[in-house]
């Protein structure tokens, strides 16, 4: 075989590559999007009071890509039910677009749920097993408005959500959910956010259960959605590898605080915050030493 | 030439499904590691990185079940042993494997202290009570543990300090290949750095003589072991070291995953990383030629009726496919 032959592929070759988009922009300038003030969450357990978010003060623009980055435990995931809505702050107030969010009622939750909409962690749980994917997708179009539109135009809406994630509706058609690889169903979870097009897409670790190779594709389908409906992705991740090649900034959280946030090349390659530093040190790397020397075993016994 | 503590021959395993189809998810795997040295399995989830493990124990049960080939420990042949003096003879001594959830595996009603005497006690060795706990004292001093954990039930332990527990109480009788199949995966970075810690001490110290180590998470890899194999679709597809396989890698499928590694690195955020296209064949139809030719960038028409041998470049390096390395080394570099 001449090499030449092997060349010649290269040309046609149609492989998917994530794009860089925005990410050294300078989003300030951008209107809010989301923003909290003092937000804080305190759980109490019998007479044990956790404080698992604590005073956190953070701003979100328009089309930025922010990673919230944090161990387990930190508070990630209590943050984002809050920025979901799904729980009250104890203490703080979360401003959405610039006004005091108001979900006191169930009919202002659904309303502000559809300028926010979540992909999460598990995709093999985030289906409901009885529904094919058709009725998934249906769904999606009918809360967007879509309800009396003719067939073909649901149809035709349909087809090109799942082109957009590389998924062939036309194939997919009287499937179940869980007829999918895990990839396949995330990828799935973001046609559903690009029929939805809320203002904001929280995604809680949508790579992580899924490998790595099919993690870049993932990461591809989310900033394009966010290069093409100027969306805000938020990103909860506790890989910061993943953080800084993605973001377009990114906040540390320890114990329920952010220790440090900013532009990911500062934080990551100059961080400053003393957990910020042993958490980028701890991570293995390719290009510098990883230094095991270091390691207490003794720690936290 | 050092010594060979694991050999293995043209290994093949099958589950046999419900319906009485066989997949054969390790397919004539042949690898073998020295003494001292570790051993690190990559590939996407479902390429038998797993059960490869599972069948290197030489203990099988449904819907697992040993086909043909040879696994030999320290000059010992263990395949095809009965399952009942392969949990007696191999397991613990030879051969020891940790799970992924392995933090989970401990009864959490009983002592630590107490799943060491059940390891003794299975393999029938002549030691009291006594005798076993010096012994355990003496490992988890060694390890870096704190003794008074022997005395503690599992749910009292952090999640590190519970894997790292695991890790002692399975390897407490020294055995000559560890198998750790994602032992690090569910703990956070900090937690994560101790296991390895404890894992490259163990085998720097001769506590363990051998091991290979299983994850998808490639920059760890990179850090942990010697070697890299890279599995696909029941397949070795390369072997070759650590730093060889990340930096330059021979087969389009390895290439594709070490493109996927995503480190917080000066410069590693200008570099494009790329997906492969597509999902793994399945195993219960695998197709005639390369397994890879579907979703590799470079197939041509005869690469979906020639399946390729394994090919030994020396050095340690082999790989699985249809082109030179000179042919597939020249259009890389076109393409960067």
């Amino acid at each position: 075989m001449k090499t030449e032959e092997i060349g010649a592929a290269v040309v046609e070759d149609t492989r998917e590559s994530v794009s860089f988009g925005t990410r050294d922009k300078d989003f300030s300038k951008e209107p809010l999007c989301l923003s909290g003030r003092g937000v804080t969450r305190v759980f109490h357990t019998g007479k044990v009071t956790t404080v698992a978010v604590d005073h956190v003060d953070f701003d979100f623009h328009k089309g930025e890509l922010i990673s919230i980055v944090g161990e387990s435990g930190s508070g990630k995931t209590t943050l984002s039910k809050m920025l979901l809505g799904l729980l009250e702050p104890t203490e703080g107030e979360i401003m959405f677009q610039g006004q005091p969010r108001d979900i006191s009622t169930g009919a202002k939750k659904r309303e502000y749920w559809k300028g926010i909409q979540a992909i999460f962690q598990d995709p093999f749980s985030s289906y409901n097993v009885f529904h094919k994917i058709d009725s998934v997708l249906l769904d999606c179009i009918n809360m967007r408005g879509g309800k009396n539109l003719p067939k073909e135009k649901k149809y035709e809406m349909m087809t090109e959500a799942c082109s957009f994630v590389n998924l062939k509706f036309a194939e997919l058609t009287n499937k179940y959910p869980f007829e999918l690889s895990g990839g396949q169903m995330q990828r799935l979870m973001i046609a559903r956010i690009f029929l939805l097009k809320p203002n904001i897409l929280l995604a809680d670790e949508p790579t992580s259960m899924i490998d790595a190779c099919s993690r870049a594709t993932i990461l591809d389908m989310l900033l394009k959605l966010r290069d093409e409906t100027g969306m805000t992705v938020i990103f909860i991740t506790h890989d910061i590898g993943l953080a800084y090649y993605i973001s377009d900034s990114v906040y540390i959280m320890e114990h329920g605080k952010f220790v440090e946030s900013g532009k990911p090349d500062k934080v990551m390659l100059e961080p400053e915050a003393p957990y910020t530093k042993r958490l980028i040190s701890d991570v293995p790397k390719i290009h510098e030493p990883w230094d095991l020397s270091t390691v207490d075993l003794l720690q936290n016994a | 030439m050092a010594k060979k503590m694991l050999e293995v021959h043209e290994l093949t395993t099958k589950y046999i499904t419900r319906q009485g189809e066989d997949v054969y998810s390790v397919d004539h795997v042949s690898l073998d590691i020295e003494e001292g040295k570790s051993l690190g399995i990559a590939g996407e989830s479902g390429c038998g990185k797993s059960t490869l493990a599972l069948s290197l124990m030489g203990y099988y049960f449904a819907p697992l079940h040993y086909t043909s080939g040879e696994i030999i420990i320290d000059g010992k042949n263990i395949s095809g042993l009965d399952p009942d003096l392969v949990r007696k003879t191999v397991l613990g001594t030879e051969i020891a494997y940790i799970p992924q959830a392995a933090m989970n595996a401990m009864n959490p009603t009983r002592k630590v202290g107490k799943f060491i005497e059940d390891v003794i006690r299975a393999h029938e060795l002549p030691m009291d009570k006594k005798q076993i706990r010096e012994m355990a004292e003496q490992r988890f001093a060694k390890l870096g543990l704190p003794v008074d954990a022997l005395d503690k039930h599992s749910v009292e332990l952090s999640g590190g300090m519970r894997q790292r527990v695991v890790i002692a109480i399975s390897t407490i009788l020294s055995p000559k290949v560890l198998i750790a199949d994602e032992p690090s995966s569910a703990l956070d970075v900090t937690s994560q750095k101790m296991v390895i810690k404890m894992m490259k001490d163990m085998l720097a110290n001769g506590l363990v003589k051998s091991m290979i180590f299983i994850t998808h998470e490639l920059p760890l890899l990179y850090n942990v072991t010697d070697d890299i194999m890279v599995m696909y679709a029941g397949q070795i597809v390369e072997r070759g070291s650590a730093h060889e396989m990340v930096f330059d890698p021979i087969h389009p499928y390895s290439r594709g995953l070490m493109r996927s590694i995503l480190v917080p690195e000066e410069g590693t955020r200008d570099v494009k990383l790329t997906a492969i296209p597509g999902t793994p064949p399945n195993l219960k139809h695998p197709p005639a030629g390369c397994r890879f030719a579907d979703r590799c960038r470079y197939a041509t028409p005869s690469c979906k009726v020639i399946s390729p041998p394994l090919l030994d470049i020396g050095g340690g390096r082999s790989y699985r496919c249809s082109f030179s390395q000179e042919e597939l080394r020249e259009v890389y570099e076109h393409e960067d």
